[in-house]
């Protein structure tokens, strides 16, 4: 058989494979050794308790979900509109991005609380908390992406008199954009985790309550099947997310970018 | 008529004293051994870099009227240096593009010029698409689009195979002969100088500086039979005998 049609089938199959597997191991493990469900649920309990608590887990994760992708786009416009600015700027970078290193090492645990006490509003609390945690790979990213540009390209633009608008637009952005794009990827996760910290720290704080509160609540309540049907939501949103920025990424570099390329067609 | 003629004197590390006049119309090859401040020379030649010693200026136009500073060149790098997400027409639009927004005049003259350098039928393909020969006959065009008054490349051909590069030399020939623009074309080639130039200047390794700078008194146009000819075979020699006096003298 041909190796590369192995590899392509063996992607999808094998992790399947192994997937099904294990839920049959947990679920015989569970069953033999008689374990209660608020202990270890089997998957099919899972399962039957994502279809009982279903309507209501997915209202709570379209909450999470809103602060999610508010705080992804929020990382996604200033954290590239930052990373422009210390291009335009080696001062303001040397002068900032110690500040945007802080920002991120802080362990967003430790400064939630206090961000949930200075903005009142519960959805711009969790919003600003979930940037935090998402919009450092941009700027650290699309920086190094707009500081790679070609250097005899540069050259060029500069021998035909190009402004630095005009580098930037046609220059430095382009070439930041893969950059830019690896950035959004990671961050795109990160948002996820950000929103749901923001929400264990923050409790119900509102009429609304995330995916997150539901899983603190379900521990409380001993209803650990509803938390892994929670869980699992949760990873499947993660999942989603990152599938969703990878196919963008790869419908905007689709042309030229190696990184989106087939296989080489000789 | 456009007198373009340049005069250096720059004493960085890489060049010493260099004197050189470029006339117009001609094909002026600079040969020396790596490292000898070819490129340097080229990059002040073309204004992106400046001599920290000695100058750079115009001479006075033939018709007495001193041209602009800003006289058009074209630069062709060692590498293709393509935008790799810009088709081929948008890369050798990028001169109009900078200068201002490209009407229907600007694409047709980037149209021609593709057909000109051997491009037609790949004017939506992106640089990837194209071979590496391919990539510099776009390259090339990027360069004459602007109709320059010099045109600077600086080996542009080192990367590429022998048969690829030959039929590059011929069609820098045909497109040298057709225009006369002003060519200064770096390369440690002496086949490939001997070849294609109206006159060559041997450098000397590091500091660079001018050893040899010699006429080619050969028939025009270019062909590739000259090669057989017992004159292009004394040229060539004469070449890489200044060219190994020129390594031989440098202090190690």
């Amino acid at each position: 058989m041909n190796p590369v049609r192995i590899s392509q089938s063996w992607q999808i199959v094998a992790p399947l494979a192994v997937g099904a597997v294990l839920l049959a191991l947990w679920e015989i493990v569970v069953r033999v050794n008689g374990i209660p469900p608020y202990i270890l649920p089997g998957p099919l309990a899972i399962a039957n308790s994502l279809w009982i608590d279903g309507p209501s887990l997915l209202g709570s994760l379209l909450v999470t979900l809103r602060v999610t992708l508010a705080a992804l786009a929020a990382a996604a416009i200033l954290g590239g509109a930052i990373a422009v600015l210390f291009s335009l700027s080696r001062i303001l970078e040397l002068s900032l991005f110690p500040y945007a290193v802080i920002l991120q090492v802080t362990p967003i645990v430790a400064i939630a609380p206090l961000i949930i006490i200075w903005v009142q509003e519960p959805f711009l609390a969790l919003l600003v908390c979930a940037w935090i945690v998402a919009f450092f790979p941009i700027v650290a990213n699309t920086t190094v992406g707009l500081n790679s540009a070609d250097r005899n390209l540069l050259a060029l633009f500069r021998l035909y008199g190009a402004s630095q608008v005009q580098i930037l637009r046609y220059l430095k952005l382009p070439t930041a954009l893969p950059y830019f794009l690896a950035g959004l990827r990671i961050s795109g996760g990160l948002a996820l985790i950000g929103a749901v910290v923001a929400e264990f720290v923050a409790g119900t704080g509102g009429t609304e309550t995330g995916l997150a509160f539901r899983i603190l609540e379900a521990g409380y309540r001993l209803a650990i099947p509803r938390l892994f049907a929670a869980l699992f939501l949760l990873s499947l949103t993660g999942i989603v997310i990152y599938l969703a920025l990878d196919a963008l990424s790869r419908i905007l570099l689709h042309h030229w970018h190696e990184s989106a390329l087939e296989e080489e067609e000789e | 008529m456009r007198g373009i003629g340049k005069r250096f004197r720059s004493g960085v590390e890489a060049l010493e004293r260099i004197d050189l006049d470029i006339t117009e119309g001609e094909f002026l090859s600079l040969v020396g051994p790596s490292g000898c401040g070819k490129t340097t020379l080229l990059r002040i030649i073309a204004g992106l870099a400046e001599p920290s010693e000695g100058e750079r200026h115009l001479t006075l136009a033939a018709d007495g009227r001193r041209r602009r500073s800003t006289t058009r060149v074209g630069y062709v790098f060692q590498d293709p240096t393509l935008m790799p997400w810009c088709t081929v027409t948008d890369n050798v639009l990028l001169p109009f593009r900078i200068a201002g927004r490209p009407g229907s005049a600007e694409r047709e003259r980037v149209a021609a010029e593709l057909r000109a350098v051997g491009l037609a039928g790949f004017e939506r393909a992106y640089p990837r698409q194209l071979s590496g020969g391919m990539r510099m006959r776009a390259s090339i065009a990027r360069a004459l689009v602007t109709d320059p008054d010099l045109l600077l490349l600086d080996e542009p051909f080192a990367a590429l195979d022998e048969i690829t590069r030959m039929a590059l030399n011929d069609d820098l020939m045909r497109l040298w002969e057709s225009r006369r623009t002003t060519v200064v074309f770096v390369t440690h080639s002496v086949f490939e100088s001997v070849y294609l130039s109206t006159r060559i200047a041997v450098m000397t390794a590091r500091p660079g500086r001018i050893a040899a700078d010699f006429r080619v008194e050969l028939p025009q146009p270019r062909e590739r039979a000259m090669r057989t000819l017992p004159g292009y075979a004394t040229i060539c020699a004469t070449v890489s005998e200044e060219l190994a006096r020129a390594i031989a003298q440098a202090p190690h």
